[in-house]
């Protein structure tokens, strides 16, 4: 199964929705969050219901209609999202509303957009795409989720899907999960997140997505030709790497044909131990990149990380800040992205030149 | 070749009974589960509600756990409803190569809208309640305790949910990605629920009347319901119960919360699955409706329901709501195995609080227990964003 990337859109931390991110990344001065940088929403965003909408609505919004307004002929057959806290501030805004009111009446607005399929709906409605719509809010493997969908669409009878990862930043849900430890407790600059020894990462958010089809198009970015996601309480390195060569040889492969490994270190000695034994044995020629310094830890990162996929097939190069180690080979032909959370939850995604 | 995908087992949880035989004598003997709540802690009490008649010990006993302080009702709900399904499956030992998809709307909010505030402004011994937030939390201790380990992942599509969970096992398998899958869906009566549907004023202050002309709103409640899914090829000799024959889910984008008067969201996913199933409107012989009891949702779907079928071929229909409330993501897997309890049973539920016709509306549901062939059965669950999906189900 080949499923073309004929369009992507990322709206993160970095300014990547109007593509100067690979020659102009920021640099975030000592913070422990990462911030998306926003597009103005009012060009993509009737403004009268700009107003009512959530931060995330709002990213989800501007990106898919980036992302679609690259391919205007193309009307997407489904609506497919990943977002693991989905539509998290309007269920933390209705949650204290119905503790600090004492069950008094209480405005609907919150508690409407708080549906964890608010952003899929709302991109149906703005662009009447009355087709297949669903929402997969699975936690880490949220976005691969959706993404197997896509693969089923397009095995089925659709030739086009949009599908995307987006999660926001809160505050309430950056303060439970700092007394979980989850978050780094000194500000430290992005760059410098993989120095050091620390249990927490920087917490971060972003909505990417992509058009895929199963026909290539001269437009055509990458194809995406596989999706793998695993779930195993205290995993160790023997786990992953056999479920990875199953995966692998499924599509008769093995680590050998694999040119970039994009790997989902966040800073954290929590979870980047089972990172740095996953690298002892990738080969030495092949190139090895990080991503999350560039937009913090969020659900759906792996989104992020198969924007950077896309674009280096693309474009055959693999950028400086995103590199941990450079290989010797010369050409790009297949990438692997591994994301995993606390050694339970792991997902791999496999990228073909177009 | 599409393969076909078969029912063999199923669970369910509902304010009608702990399990399928407690639920089929409720849905014979005309019993709803509406009442006065007894679990969730709520000040609007005035209004009646639909729990599930089992504490949370009796719950986690039921499961074979030892209840924990993380164990949301919500996910114990859906561990009792997998496991009902899977030892009626008879497929203990596929477990681990089983797909799950589950839903949820509330995820474990039953823990932690007690405390929430308490829990964000840095009470560290709240922090054990963090991950139960999360849709997957509950899925996630089902996989850990019945093993399930690639392909696990949930589904969060409002009161759809769970119709979607069985819509994406059966593509799971009819594409060859899975050979069984463990579907369905889950969620318990919480005050965030209530508070948002007395928001928006349509809390029924008596108890969900569907497609009655006196209607006067929705009746909250809770409940799990699974279903194992598996490919004709692998079913060998064990008893199927039914057929996933066709589905279809659309977006009515219409409004974020309402459906269009005339329905054409419904009338598009009805017509869909109905086509997909490879039968005509006249071989569906029983539609369990959506049915919620507000205004809004009964006059569309049964618009959409008269321009699918024609108001002379209208199949007999009825809305289970009376007897169960509106138990949110997990209504669409609950009202699935109601529908296999019709075709196992050749029988049809009436729609109990019934007494007056719609004015708008030329059909009326079916209000006695009827005994009737049943060959395909439509199942319909409509939720908030538009997200529409429907479900035929067949006898083999």
């Amino acid at each position: 199964m080949q499923a073309y990337i004929n369009s992507v859109s990322l709206i993160s931390p970095q300014l990547t929705h109007d593509g100067s991110f690979l020659t102009h990344p920021l640099v975030n001065e000592l913070a422990c969050v990462m911030n998306c940088v926003e597009p103005v929403y009012k060009e993509y965003i009737n403004p009268v219901a700009l107003r009512r909408m959530s931060h995330v609505v709002k990213l989800g919004l501007a990106a898919s209609a980036i992302c679609m307004r690259q391919l205007p002929d193309v009307r997407p057959e489904a609506v497919i999202i990943g977002s693991g806290l989905a539509c998290l501030s309007d269920l933390e805004k209705f949650t204290r509303l119905v503790e600090e009111y004492k069950e008094e009446t209480l405005p609907p607005i919150p508690f409407i957009n708080s549906a964890h399929n608010t952003v899929a709906a709302q991109i149906a409605m703005q662009h009447k795409l009355t087709g297949y719509n669903i929402t997969y809010c699975h936690h880490f493997l949220s976005f691969e989720s959706a993404l197997r969908d896509a693969f089923m669409c397009l095995s089925e009878d659709m030739q086009n899907v949009l599908v995307g990862g987006i999660d926001e930043r809160t505050s309430d849900n950056f303060h439970i999960y700092n007394i979980a430890g989850f978050w780094r407790k000194e500000p430290v600059n992005n760059l410098d997140l993989f120095k050091g020894s620390y249990p927490g990462t920087l917490n971060g958010e972003g909505a990417a997505f992509f058009i895929l089809s199963n026909e290539k198009s001269d437009g055509s970015l990458a194809c995406v030709t596989g999706v793998h996601t695993l779930l195993l309480p205290n995993s160790t390195i023997e786990d992953v790497n056999q479920e990875l060569e199953v995966f692998l040889k499924k599509h008769s492969l093995s680590k050998e044909d694999i040119d970039l490994f994009i790997l989902g270190r966040n800073g954290s000695n929590v979870y980047d131990s089972l990172y740095g034994q996953f690298e002892e044995e990738i080969p030495q020629s092949a190139h090895i990149a990080y991503y999350k310094h560039l937009c913090g830890e969020y659900m759906t990162s792996s989104s992020f990380a198969m924007w950077v996929a896309s674009n280096v097939l693309s474009s055959q190069s693999l950028p400086d800040i995103l590199t941990f180690r450079r290989g010797s080979r010369q050409d790009f032909h297949r990438v692997l992205i591994y994301n995993q959370a606390l050694g339970k939850e792991h997902a791999f995604i496999l990228l073909e030149r177009a | 070749m599409r393969r076909r995908v078969f029912v063999t087992g199923f669970g369910i949880l509902s304010a009608i009974g702990c399990d399928v035989e407690s639920n089929y004598s409720s849905l014979l003997s005309g019993r709803s589960g509406i009442g006065q709540a007894k679990f969730v802690k709520t000040l609007l009490d005035r209004y009646p509600f639909a729990e599930v008649p089992a504490s949370n010990e009796e719950l986690a006993a039921k499961a074979g756990l030892r209840l924990e302080p993380f164990h949301s009702r919500t996910f114990l709900l859906g561990l009792c409803a997998a496991k009902e399904a899977i030892r009626m499956a008879g497929c203990e030992d596929q477990l681990p190569s089983m797909a799950l998809v589950g839903s949820t709307t509330v995820a474990g909010m039953d823990l932690t809208e007690s405390c929430y505030v308490r829990m964000v402004e840095e009470d560290p011994t709240l922090k054990y309640l963090v991950d139960s937030m999360d849709c997957s939390d509950a899925v996630n201790r089902m996989a850990s305790v019945l093993g399930n380990r690639n392909m696990v992942s949930s589904v969060s599509t409002a009161c759809s949910s769970s119709a979607n969970a069985i819509i994406v096992g059966t593509r799971m398998i009819s594409s060859g990605l899975a050979d069984r899958a463990l579907v369905g869906g889950m969620d318990s009566l919480v005050r965030f629920s209530i508070n948002g549907f007395n928001a928006l004023e349509i809390l029924s202050p008596t108890g969900s009347q569907p497609f009655d002309q006196n209607r006067d709103g929705v009746t909250p409640s809770e409940g799990a319901a699974f279903l194992v899914l598996e490919a004709e090829d692998v079913v060998g000799n064990r008893r199927v119960y039914g057929e996933i024959k066709g589905f279809a889910n659309a977006n009515a984008a219409f409004h974020q919360t309402a459906s269009s008067p005339n329905g054409e969201g419904a009338l598009a996913v009805i017509s869909k699955a109905i086509e997909k199933a490879g039968l005509q409107p006249s071989e569906i012989d029983y539609v369990n409706a959506h049915g919620t009891g507000t205004k809004n949702n009964d006059l569309s779907e049964g618009r959409a329901l008269e321009a699918a079928f024609g108001v002379e071929a209208m199949p007999l229909f009825s809305s289970t709501k009376g007897y169960t409330g509106h138990p949110f993501a997990a209504a669409g897997a609950v009202e699935a195995v109601f529908s296999l309890l019709a075709i196992n049973n050749q029988v049809v539920f009436p729609n109990i609080n019934f007494k007056t016709p719609m004015e708008e509306l030329s059909i009326r549901p079916v209000t006695t227990l009827q005994k009737k062939e049943i060959r395909n059965v439509l199942s319909n669950s409509f939720g908030f964003g538009g997200a529409d999906s429907s479900l035929i189900i067949s006898k083999v």
